[in-house]
C-alpha cells in the first residue's frame, strides 16, 4: 500500500476534479470494504491512489429538508443510528444499519460505501428500493430503481462521486434480515416491504438487489396469498448449487408471508 | 500529517493510504494493538478515533488527520498505573492469550463512558465486534460489569 497514493481533497468539487484527473483513483469512505481489498491486493485494476472522502463535510450529516431526509454519502450508520430524524421518518434504515456488523463496523461503514459497493447481500440497498431513494450524485439524481445495473455494477460514470441519498417522509416500510453474514452463502436474505405503495426489495437473492415486481402488482391488488406465490418467480437465487436456490425460494416467501402478514394486523 | 495519539502530538511523514494499524505497530511502536484477522472481523486491531471504537486495520492513516487516537497504551495514567478496568480484568482472570485483550478493553472502556451501569446484554453488544478463542467470554463480561457504578 505504500505504492498507493494518498489524496484528500478539501470540498466536493476538488474531489471530483482530482477524481477525474488521476488515472488509477478509487474513492475510500469508511474502507470497511476497500481497505481489507487494498490490503490484500485483490483489487483489479490495482488502484494507484484513493480518494478520501471521510472528512468532507459535505458529505456528513442526516438532516431534514421539506418532504425528505437527506443522508450524506460519508455519514457512519452510526449517525444514522443516532439521528432522531432517522428515527422517525425511516425507522427501517436505522433498523438495518443496526444490524450491520458490531461498532467498530457501524462507526466507519457508510450509506455511500454499501451502494457503491453494490453488492447483492448490501443490507441497506433492499431498505433503500422499498423507500424509492433518491441516490444524489455530484452532478444528478438517480432513482434507487436504476442504481443497479448489473452484478455490482452501478450507474454511476467513472468520476462520479455519491454525495447523499434523499428518502421520502411518512413512508411505512418494514425490513427483516435472516440468517447471518457469515452464514450468507447459505441462508442470508434481506427484505424491505411497503404497502402503501407497494414495494417488495429483496437482497441476496439475484445479482442485484431487486424489486419483486409481480409480488407488488399482486400486493397492489391487496392479494397477499398471490404475491407470496409470485416472488418466487421475481427473484433469481444462484442455481448452480440446486438445492440452496430452492431453499432460498421458501425462506424469501416465508418471510415475506410473515411481513405481510403483519402489516394485516397493523 | 499530524494527530494526537494517547494524549501526545505526533507528526510523521508516511504514506497516507497505510494501514493506521501498520503504523502504529511499526513506526510509532505502539505494539499494543493487535493484528488479528486483517479483515475488520476479529477487532484485535480496535483503538478510539475521537472517542470512537474502530478496527485499525480498515483506517488508512491519513484518514486520522488531526484527530485524536488512543491506543490501549493510553488507557493506564501517566506513571503506567493501570485502570479499574484493566485491573478487573487481571482480577477476574479475563486475560489468556492477551491477543484480544487490547481490544477488548477500548470497546469495554467505550461503553462504561456511555453507560455507567451496563448490564450482560449492553456488554454483549458492545464488544461483538471483539472476538476471543480462549476465554469463553464470560469472565471479560464479569470483568467489565464489575467496573459498573
Ligand atoms: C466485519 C464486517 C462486517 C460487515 N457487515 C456488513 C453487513 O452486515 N451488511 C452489509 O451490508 N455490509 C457489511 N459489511 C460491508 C461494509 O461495512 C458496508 O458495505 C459499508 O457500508 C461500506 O461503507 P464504507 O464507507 O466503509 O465503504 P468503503 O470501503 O470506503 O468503500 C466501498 C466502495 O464504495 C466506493 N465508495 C465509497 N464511498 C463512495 C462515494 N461517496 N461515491 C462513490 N463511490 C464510493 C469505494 O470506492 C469502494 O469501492 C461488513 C464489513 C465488515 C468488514
Ligand atoms: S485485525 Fe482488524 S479486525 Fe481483525
Ligand atoms: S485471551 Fe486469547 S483471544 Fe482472548
Amino acid at each position: 500500500m505504500r505504492d498507493v497514493t494518498y489524496l484528500r481533497p478539501g470540498n466536493v468539487r476538488d474531489a471530483v476534479q482530482l477524481y477525474r484527473t488521476t488515472p488509477g483513483c478509487r474513492p475510500l469512505a469508511g474502507g470497511t470494504d476497500l481497505m481489507v481489498m487494498l490490503h490484500a491486493g485483490t483489487l483489479r485494476p490495482a488502484p494507484r491512489a484513493v480518494l478520501d472522502l471521510w472528512s468532507l463535510p459535505e458529505l456528513k450529516g442526516v438532516r431534514r429538508a421539506n418532504d425528505v431526509l437527506e443522508i450524506g454519502a460519508a455519514e457512519p450508520y452510526t449517525g444514522i443510528i443516532g439521528s432522531r430524524d432517522a428515527q422517525e421518518s425511516v425507522p427501517a434504515l436505522v433498523a438495518a444499519a443496526r444490524t450491520i456488523g458490531a461498532a467498530q463496523i457501524q462507526n466507519r461503514g457508510t450509506l455511500g460505501g454499501n451502494l457503491a459497493n453494490a453488492s447483492p447481500a448490501g443490507d441497506t440497498l433492499p431498505v433503500l428500493l422499498a423507500y424509492d431513494a433518491v441516490v444524489v450524485t455530484d452532478r444528478r439524481s438517480i432513482p434507487i430503481d436504476e442504481f443497479f445495473v448489473g452484478y455490482r455494477k452501478t450507474a454511476l460514470a467513472d468520476d462520479e462521486l455519491i454525495t447523499a441519498v434523499r428518502l421520502p417522509l411518512g413512508r411505512d416500510v418494514v425490513f427483516r434480515k435472516v440468517g447471518t453474514r457469515a452464514a450468507q452463502a447459505i441462508s442470508k436474505v434481506v427484505l424491505a416491504v411497503s404497502r402503501e405503495p407497494a414495494r417488495i426489495a429483496i437482497g441476496s437473492v439475484a445479482e442485484i438487489p431487486l424489486r419483486a415486481r409481480r409480488a407488488e402488482v399482486a400486493l397492489e391488488r391487496n392479494d397477499i396469498a398471490g404475491a407470496v406465490a409470485a416472488v418466487a418467480d421475481d427473484i433469481r437465487p444462484i442455481d448452480d448449487v440446486r438445492s440452496t436456490a430452492a431453499y432460498r425460494r421458501q425462506v424469501t416467501q416465508n418471510v415475506l408471508r410473515e411481513l405481510l402478514d403483519a402489516f394485516a394486523r397493523g | 500529517m499530524r494527530f494526537t495519539l494517547n494524549g501526545a502530538a505526533v507528526s510523521l511523514d508516511v504514506v497516507g493510504s497505510r494501514r493506521l494499524l501498520d503504523v502504529l505497530r511499526e513506526d510509532l511502536g505502539k505494539t499494543g494493538t493487535k493484528e488479528g484477522c486483517g479483515e475488520g472481523e476479529c477487532g484485535a486491531c480496535s483503538v478510539l478515533i475521537d472517542g470512537e471504537v474502530v478496527d485499525s486495520c480498515l483506517v488508512a492513516v491519513g484518514q486520522v488527520e488531526g484527530r485524536n487516537v488512543i491506543t490501549v497504551e493510553g488507557l493506564a495514567g501517566p506513571r503506567g498505573e493501570l485502570s479499574l478496568l484493566q485491573q478487573a480484568f487481571i482480577e477476574h482472570g479475563a486475560a489468556q492469550c492477551g491477543i484480544c485483550t487490547p481490544g477488548m478493553l477500548l470497546a469495554a472502556h467505550v461503553l462504561l463512558k456511555k453507560e455507567q451501569r451496563p448490564d450482560a446484554d449492553d456488554v454483549r453488544e458492545a464488544l461483538a465486534g471483539n472476538l476471543c478463542r480462549c476465554t469463553g467470554y464470560t469472565k471479560i463480561i464479569e470483568a467489565v460489569l464489575s467496573c459498573g457504578t
